[in-house]
């Protein structure tokens, strides 16, 4: 374990999505020491696999009244707090031939109930303002949907708690928590680099291990009842559309496209799945399907546009009766003081929720924890820019290179941290993406990066239209050189590859086949790379 | 139908099928000499994404592009990325063209001009003075020489001493002559005339001819060049369509830019004539292949020609047809030069800020043809010979001209008739 962690925390966080994230950050401006640990990556759950939508909360609005008031105010926040990892695209929700028209006005009706600003317009207008869609619609309301990155969002939380004090822990799974006449005194962790263990006690601890939360409340003999409900989603090579695109009736089946930085994300589907899957997510020819099928009604030009690739996330709800889908369950958050409810004293779990509602989670736990550790001090997190999302420097921005442009929208402000103008560090990594030398450089040193997977969800290497074929290489060379290892490079090349053939595999037809030949052509047979491939390595 | 379109898929989006082997940017001669330009594959299909998120990611430095076509014809997946980065530049570029821009493009206007006026002209663009002016002011490289003017058009030419013998002729065809053979070298047209008329062809004008417009597409004056394609193809549809004349060109870059530009880059459709417009040498490859008509060459002609094949000819895949019509004449003795860049790209290479680039991409092309030391180069492009000839002090002809000069004309009409 690191040297610089210490052996009492005031609190420690289990979980590095954006809810643990978010959460660290909160306690920290609060004054509180605060551990933050995750067993594989930051982002490695949900929170790095869902749609990146920045709900208005309209979609909530008829069934879940409660979601959607908390989603529009979210969404107004963080529009403030994170402006580089939102893209304020604006959304419509459209009707289509084979919908009933009469549930737009029921919608509408719901959503000024919610504070949503919806505004029915006509068609006509609809598809003015987005020319990709479905040009057969016969009823559009507009609504301040927008985009927002999870990966950046997840990182400026955590770069804000180590500015704040925090400490911060990946790769290190809690196997135990430490109980003492029912009170949780701290956990038991386990290194998952080289499974050394070590203890650490605080005087409160914090689940926010989403969907694995109930594991860790099982470790204390505590039951939180969760509802694994899969989404699985596609991304397609380009933008299609720049506005997100719903559908104008009760939540189903593949209903949302979001423009999500230089591609576009079509989903969900939703299916509990038994929680050992929730570790091996697969997407089925069968999700593909209802993907591609319901896709195209919302823009006809996703038939013909390239999809990169397929993946899948879960949503950590919290079950309440017998939904097969879940799609009933409310999105709301669930804050359990375990003191009250369990007679856990010292253990504290924050769920359910949305990847969106986050910054509310997190304040909601963290008012619990300052109330029982006796501190009275004030949640600033809704008022206080995330690092990057101070004012963009407008007169700068104007000087910035193509490649500091798109670093821009990555990292915001603190682009400036990132080394340019000689040519090493002017040299593209991944051209897909316009990542420079200089910014694998930055995140390596500054964003807790171990290998390239954790390197792809700081800066988009190896996101782009060739899913590594050409930077996967570039950045493992950079990557050896920076951390002066190179022992391991083989491997975590090979497993990368092999990361990006999985999401590639469900959708492998036509110019994504293409170059997933050519990619095993230049790894496999150029490099001889499947030697390093370690079969019991799982993507992490 | 989701199924099936993404079943068969290749993606419609031309940009998506690149595969990102970057063999694009090996053959770009730009990227191979000046650092600063991105290259093909991140100008073209990789920025096409960027700028369909915001158009603020369109990068000024695609204008380093040739337009040479290069990186297409290395494509293994048929990726238009010469096309995608005009594209861009014509759909994002807010950079007005500057007074020099826009007179290098007005080939026709400044061609008018200056023929009514050549030998002051001539003179006046040769003197270093004017030179310097230019080079200063105008930002034209001093090291440039502006194609001496013509003082008679070859339309002027055309009519007063070889439009009435044409209707005698059976077959026909109509002659788009640009205006490099109009303005500054009737004599190519003439030469092309002779040629014809020995085989058994009447030549004709088109009832309107314009610059082809390659040149205002390249300096961004869209809505002119988008004008002057329609003219142009209403004029050789009214001769392909009406007439049953097919068109002829002397000249690769007018060919392909009429062929292929029209309608990828101006929107200007003209499917149901481009194979009716063709290149002189192509057309009379053919009727000699097809065994419809036959040459016969002086015996005392005797020439050593290197070809160079212009990159638009590369594009085209037609260089082919010169290099075996000039194979047939006797005396002929043949060099086939590696195909290359010459750097000048029409009115890039006279810009001051490009003399360098245009300089650096040719510089291997002049070596080599010093080194065959041929009598002279044979190339389609106009604008190759001025900067070869420029660069290395070889004569540069038209496949057409070293055609006309060795061809027994006697004998050939002889043998057609």
């Amino acid at each position: 374990m690191s040297n610089n962690v210490k052996k009492h925390y005031d609190v420690i966080v289990i979980g590095g999505g954006i809810t643990g994230a978010g959460t660290a950050r909160d306690c920290a401006m609060r004054g509180l020491s605060v551990l933050l640990v995750e067993r594989y990556d930051f982002t490695y759950g949900a929170t790095g696999r869902n749609h990146g939508l920045l709900h208005s909360g309209a979609r909530y609005a008829v069934t879940d009244g409660e979601s959607a008031a908390e989603c529009i105010k979210e969404n107004m926040t963080l529009r403030k707090i994170a402006r580089h990892c939102v893209d304020e695209t604006e959304g419509l929700f459209i009707t289509l031939p084979e919908d009933d028209l009469h549930y737009q006005d029921t919608f509408v009706e719901a959503c000024h109930k919610a504070g949503i600003n919806a505004e029915a317009i006509d068609p006509a207008e609809a598809r003015r303002m987005e020319p990709a869609v479905n040009p057969t619609l016969i009823g559009a309301v507009k609504v301040p949907d927008a985009s927002i990155d999870p990966f950046r969002l997840t990182t400026a939380n955590v770069v804000d708690a180590r500015l704040h004090g925090a400490d911060t822990l990946t790769y290190h799974e809690v196997v135990e928590l430490l109980v003492e006449q029912n009170r949780c005194v701290g956990v038991k962790l386990r290194n998952n680099h080289n499974g050394e263990m070590s203890e650490v006690h605080a005087d409160l601890t914090i689940n926010a291990a989403g969907i694995w939360g109930h594991l860790v409340a099982k470790q204390a003999g505590i039951t939180v009842n969760m509802f694994p409900a899969k989404g699985a989603l596609l991304i397609f090579g380009h933008r299609v559309n720049n506005m997100v695109i719903n559908r104008c009736r009760k939540p189903a089946n593949a209903d949302i496209l979001v423009p999500d930085d230089t591609v576009c994300v079509i989903g969900t589907t939703s299916d509990r799945v038994p929680f050992e899957e929730c570790d091996h997510m697969k997407v089925t020819p069968e999700e593909v399907d209802i993907l591609m099928r319901e896709g195209e009604k919302l823009a006809p030009s996703l038939a013909t546009t390239r999809i990169l690739r397929a993946y899948a996330g879960v949503r950590p709800l919290v079950a309440s009766d017998d939904d097969p889908s879940g799609r009933s369950i409310s999105r709301g958050i669930v804050c359990l003081d375990h003191e009250s409810r369990d007679g856990m004293a010292g253990f504290i779990t924050i769920t359910g929720g949305k990847m969106m509602t986050y910054r509310m989670m997190a304040e909601e736990a963290t008012d619990l924890a300052c109330k029982k550790l006796g501190i009275d001090k004030k949640c600033e997190t809704a008022t206080t820019p995330l690092p990057g999302s101070e004012p963009r420097n407008d007169e700068q921005y104007k000087t910035y290179s193509y490649a500091q442009k798109a670093a821009e929208g990555r990292h915001g402000t603190l682009t400036s941290e990132i080394k340019s103008g000689d040519n090493e560090d002017d040299a593209l990594v991944c051209e897909c993406e316009e990542v420079t030398v200089g910014e694998v450089k930055y995140a390596i040193n500054q964003l807790h990066v171990h290998n390239l997977i954790n390197l792809r969800r700081r800066t988009r290497v190896g996101m782009g239209t060739c899913q590594g074929e050409l930077c996967a290489c570039r950045a493992a060379c950079v990557l050896g050189k920076e951390s002066g290892d190179t022992a391991k490079s083989g491997a975590d090349l090979a497993s990368f590859i092999n990361e990006r053939w999985k999401g590639m595999q469900p959708v492998a037809w036509g110019d994504t086949l293409n170059e997933a030949q050519l990619t095993a052509t230049i790894y496999q047979g150029l490099c001889g790379l499947n030697k390093f491939v370690d079969k019991k390595e799982v993507e992490k | 139908m989701a199924n099936e379109t993404q079943l068969s898929s290749i993606s419609a989006n031309n940009f998506e099928q690149c595969l990102k082997c970057s063999i694009c940017t090996v053959y770009c001669p730009v990227a191979a000499v000046n650092p600063k330009y991105p290259g093909p594959k991140q100008s073209g299909p990789d920025g096409a994404r960027y700028r369909l998120k915001n158009p603020a990611f369109f990068d000024e430095a695609l204008k380093m592009c040739l337009n040479c076509k290069r990186c297409e014809v290395a494509c293994p997946n048929d990726v238009r990325i010469g096309d995608i980065i005009q594209k861009a530049r014509i759909d994002y570029s807010t950079h007005k063209p500057s007074l020099r821009d826009t007179m290098l493009a007005n080939t026709d206007f400044v061609g008018t001009m200056a023929n009514i006026v050549a030998p002051v002209t001539n003179f006046a663009l040769g003197l270093p003075i004017t030179k310097s002016v230019l080079h200063s002011v105008m930002s034209i490289d001093k090291h440039r020489s502006f194609p001496k003017y013509s003082s008679t058009k070859f339309e002027t030419w055309f009519k007063r001493n070889a439009l009435k013998e044409q209707d005698a002729f059976k077959k026909h065809v109509s002659y788009f002559h640009g205006c490099y053979v109009n303005y500054n070298f009737p004599k190519l047209g003439q030469d092309l005339v002779k040629v014809m008329n020995a085989v058994g062809y009447g030549v004709h004008l088109l009832e309107k001819e314009k610059c082809c417009g390659v040149a205002l597409i390249s300096n961004g004056l869209i809505g002119q060049a988008k004008r002057q394609a329609q003219l142009n193809t209403d004029s050789i549809r009214k001769s392909v369509a009406d007439d049953k004349r097919p068109v002829l060109t002397t000249s690769s870059t007018c060919t392909f830019t009429m062929r292929d530009e029209y309608p990828h880059l101006l929107g200007v459709d003209n499917a149901d004539v481009r194979d009716g417009l063709t290149l002189a040498t192509r057309f009379l490859f053919r009727l000699v292949d097809e065994g419809k008509i036959k040459l016969a060459f002086r015996p005392d002609y005797k020439l050593r020609v290197a070809y160079h094949t212009a990159c638009h000819m590369q594009k085209m895949g037609w260089a082919i047809y010169s290099t075996e019509l000039l194979k047939m004449i006797p005396g002929v003795e043949f060099t086939m030069l590696e195909s290359q860049c010459c750097g000048i790209a029409g009115t890039y290479g006279f810009k001051r800020e490009n003399y360098e680039t245009s300089q650096a991409i040719g510089s291997s092309l002049f070596d080599n043809i010093k080194r065959v030391n041929p009598d002279v180069v044979a190339t389609d492009c106009e604008t190759c010979k001025w900067q070869i000839e420029m660069s290395t002090g070889y004569q540069v002809m038209n496949p057409i001209s070293i055609i006309a000069d060795a061809l027994d004309v006697e004998k050939t009409i002889e043998l057609n008739k």
